[in-house]
């Protein structure tokens, strides 16, 4: 079977500038697709280009193996959801739904039971005949999601569609849109800058960077093995610890050592870190430094470290000490003894260790 | 700061009394100001309708400010359908609907093309819409007088100099800049997604206007169809440089009348002559004048 959405060599130049470079990426059909990046990265353009919103400057764009690199956005079969929900303003919620499906001549009747059926739904029936402006956020985004779904389009596309919603709510629509995504088993694109977002949704992860495509996988690949420096410390909060250190080769394996400004340097082994360069940036998220005795595995190694900040958060509590001259964060459990000042024992997991080449910022292990 | 809280409350209590009374004389003062600058600018009206409705007679030998010792409407039927202007006496009717005419369709039309010049250039984009924009612009700024001879060359070659048609053409073209950039700004607050979403929703160019943008554009409507009625059919220079005989607006017609007494001067002729000439944009206003405020102030649209 032919991928729903196919992109090979994308490039979109304004002007002089070039806004994407050399995109290649493939969904089948079902996949939930999300763009993310931080603003400027790209993605919004991304988006528009598979919409046809914005013409392509170099490379192909296929639709369920038709070529619509040049073909206007109403032949492409998608659906298309705005940030500012981009609804008509003089036209009732119905009217707003079936515009699509009127301006393609659809017949009265059909309009009439496809509109019922996405307004149930969506849990829209009982505003469908007012206007756009005597309704919330919240509203305003089902129907304009309607306005999408009334399509039964090949592809589906979002544009950031949550960023206007208070924070409440925001998590509700994103639960909603799972579990519409797995009714329908459509395919789908989905654009934010909010890595949460794109860790709970997606089923592939795009991570844009300058008109760059930085890594492409499933989110767990994303989270534990990040293709370099700028997926590791976008992807993930508390960020992802970065931190400058020296290997060593000796008898036990190679060493991996760490300086401290006010303590003696910390040393790690790891057997697997065998031909690494001399310098390199060790990567490790909180959650993997943690309180000694937690995490077991022959990779585990403790070294005392003075804590400089303690944030509870309720189901964790996150300490931060110094290492090679940066800040490091540990997620420990919410009835740690680490106090301010004091010297604190953490369990480094280096199983789940990230190693990074300094200048390039590529992923080395 | 700290000695503002620092007076004591009783000072504070009794502070009001004395400000609310000097509060309410220059309210006052205000009232009588704005009165007597109503009355000021009232008073050519006055004079206006009074002389209108008094018989020759009694201007001669009364006073131009008391009102008529007796009503008579015969200068205002003089006025309609007797008045001369010229060699012909057929009174400011004929010119009336030359002028009516002229400006319904030229209205129209300049309202309908500077809503879709706005929309292209608000919405669509193209390369080099703010040049064309900025162009448009300029087009207002330019002097009446500028034009009038390459514009009479024009409507030679084009075949409808001394026409209605010809002097429709001659207004929408000098109209659209002022049409353009009311359409342009209001729709320029419209956010782009809304083109966006109904082009992935299938709709074209044109339909997207019809369908989406016109319906969102009533007070702005307003705006233009006010400022073209009034700019058209109060136009004199356009109406005595590129009208002939039979085709001359009311504005014109009534130049005319005034200037071509013999023998006495028929002031209230004159008058009634001028109120029937004015009457439309009065009546435009009156009608559509609460929207031409509120589509002036409110450009943005709440989707």
């Amino acid at each position: 079977m032919a991928p729903i959405l196919e992109i090979n060599n994308l490039y979109k130049n304004y002007g002089a500038t070039e806004v994407l470079k050399d995109i290649n990426v493939s969904i089948d059909k079902g996949d939930f697709l999300v763009l993310v990046g931080p603003s400027g990265c790209g993605k919004s353009t991304l988006l528009n280009c598979i919409a046809g919103l914005e013409p392509i400057t170099g490379g192909t764009l296929r639709i369920d193996g038709h070529d619509m690199t040049h073909v206007s956005p109403k032949d492409r079969d998608i659906a298309m959801v705005f940030q500012s929900y981009a609804l008509y303003p003089t036209m009732s919620v119905a009217k707003n739904i079936t515009f699509g499906m009127k301006v393609r001549g659809v017949d009265a009747e059909t309009q009439k039971s496809k509109l019922a059926e996405v307004a149930r739904q969506l849990q829209i029936e009982p505003f469908l005949n007012r206007r756009p402006g005597q309704l919330s956020g919240g509203q305003r985004q089902r129907v304009a999601m309607g306005r999408a779904l009334v399509r039964d389009p090949k592809l589906f596309l979002f544009d950031e569609p949550l960023s206007n919603l208070d924070a409440k709510l925001r998590v509700e629509m994103r639960t909603e849109i799972k579990t519409l995504h797995q009714k329908l088993g459509a395919s789908m694109v989905y654009v934010t800058h909010d890595q949460i977002e794109a860790m709970t949704l997606a089923t592939k992860i795009v991570v844009m960077k300058g008109g760059i495509i930085q890594q492409i996988g499933s989110p767990a690949e994303i989270y534990n093995r990040p293709a370099n420096l700028f997926v590791a410390d976008f992807m993930g909060s508390p960020a992802m610890n970065l931190i400058p250190a020296k290997t060593q080769s000796g008898s036990g394996g190679t060493m991996i050592e760490i300086e401290r400004p006010d303590h003696e340097p910390i040393r790690l082994t790891d057997p697997r870190a065998q031909g690494l360069p001399e310098d390199i940036i060790l990567g490790l998220r909180p959650e993997d430094i943690s309180e000694p005795g937690f995490r077991v595995g022959a990779l585990v190694q403790e070294a005392p470290c003075k804590v400089e900040i303690v944030e509870p958060a309720g189901a964790d509590t996150y300490v931060q000490t110094r290492l090679g001259g940066k800040p490091l964060t540990a997620r420990l459990h919410s009835e740690t003894e680490a106090a301010p000042g004091t010297v604190h024992n953490l369990a480094f997991d280096l199983s789940k260790v990230s190693y990074f080449e300094p200048e390039s910022g590529k992923r080395i292990n | 700061m700290t000695d503002v809280s620092a007076t004591p409350a009783p000072a504070v209590s009794e502070r009001p009394r004395g400000r609310s009374f000097g509060k309410i004389a220059l309210r006052w003062l205000l009232y009588v100001v704005l009165g007597l600058f109503a009355l000021y600018y009232l008073m050519p009206l006055f004079v206006m309708v009074t002389t209108s409705l008094k018989s020759l007679e009694e201007i001669r030998t009364g006073d131009l400010l008391s009102l008529p010792r007796e009503l008579t409407f015969d200068a205002w039927r003089t006025a309609w359908s007797e008045a001369c202007t010229g060699i012909q006496c057929e009174g400011v009717k004929p010119y009336f609907w030359n002028s009516v005419m002229l400006a319904v369709p030229a209205v129209m039309i300049s309202t309908l093309l500077g809503a879709m010049n706005g929309y292209v250039i608000a919405q669509w984009r193209f390369r080099g819409a703010n040049i064309i924009f900025a162009l448009m612009l300029f087009g207002c700024f330019i002097p009446f007088q500028v034009v009038l001879l390459p514009m009479a060359r024009v409507l030679g070659l084009m075949g409808i100099a001394g026409t209605i048609p010809g002097l429709m053409f001659v207004h929408v073209i000098y109209g659209l800049g002022f049409t353009t950039l009311f359409f342009r700004n209001y729709y320029v607050s419209i956010p782009v997604e809304l083109v966006k979403a109904a082009k992935v929703d299938g709709a074209g160019f044109v339909r997207i206007f019809f369908a989406i943008f016109l319906p969102l554009s009533v007070p702005i409507i307003v705006v233009s169809v006010i400022w073209q009625f009034t700019q058209i059919w109060n136009d004199f220079l356009f109406g005595v440089s590129f009208s002939q005989a039979g085709t001359q607006p009311v504005t014109v017609a009534l130049n005319n009348i005034v200037n071509s007494t013999t023998g006495v001067k028929e002031y209230n002729v004159d008058m009634a002559a001028a109120i029937i000439a004015a009457l439309p944009t009065l009546l435009v206003y009156i009608v559509a004048g609460k929207y031409f405020i509120r589509g002036l102030t409110a450009g943005s649209v709440k989707g």
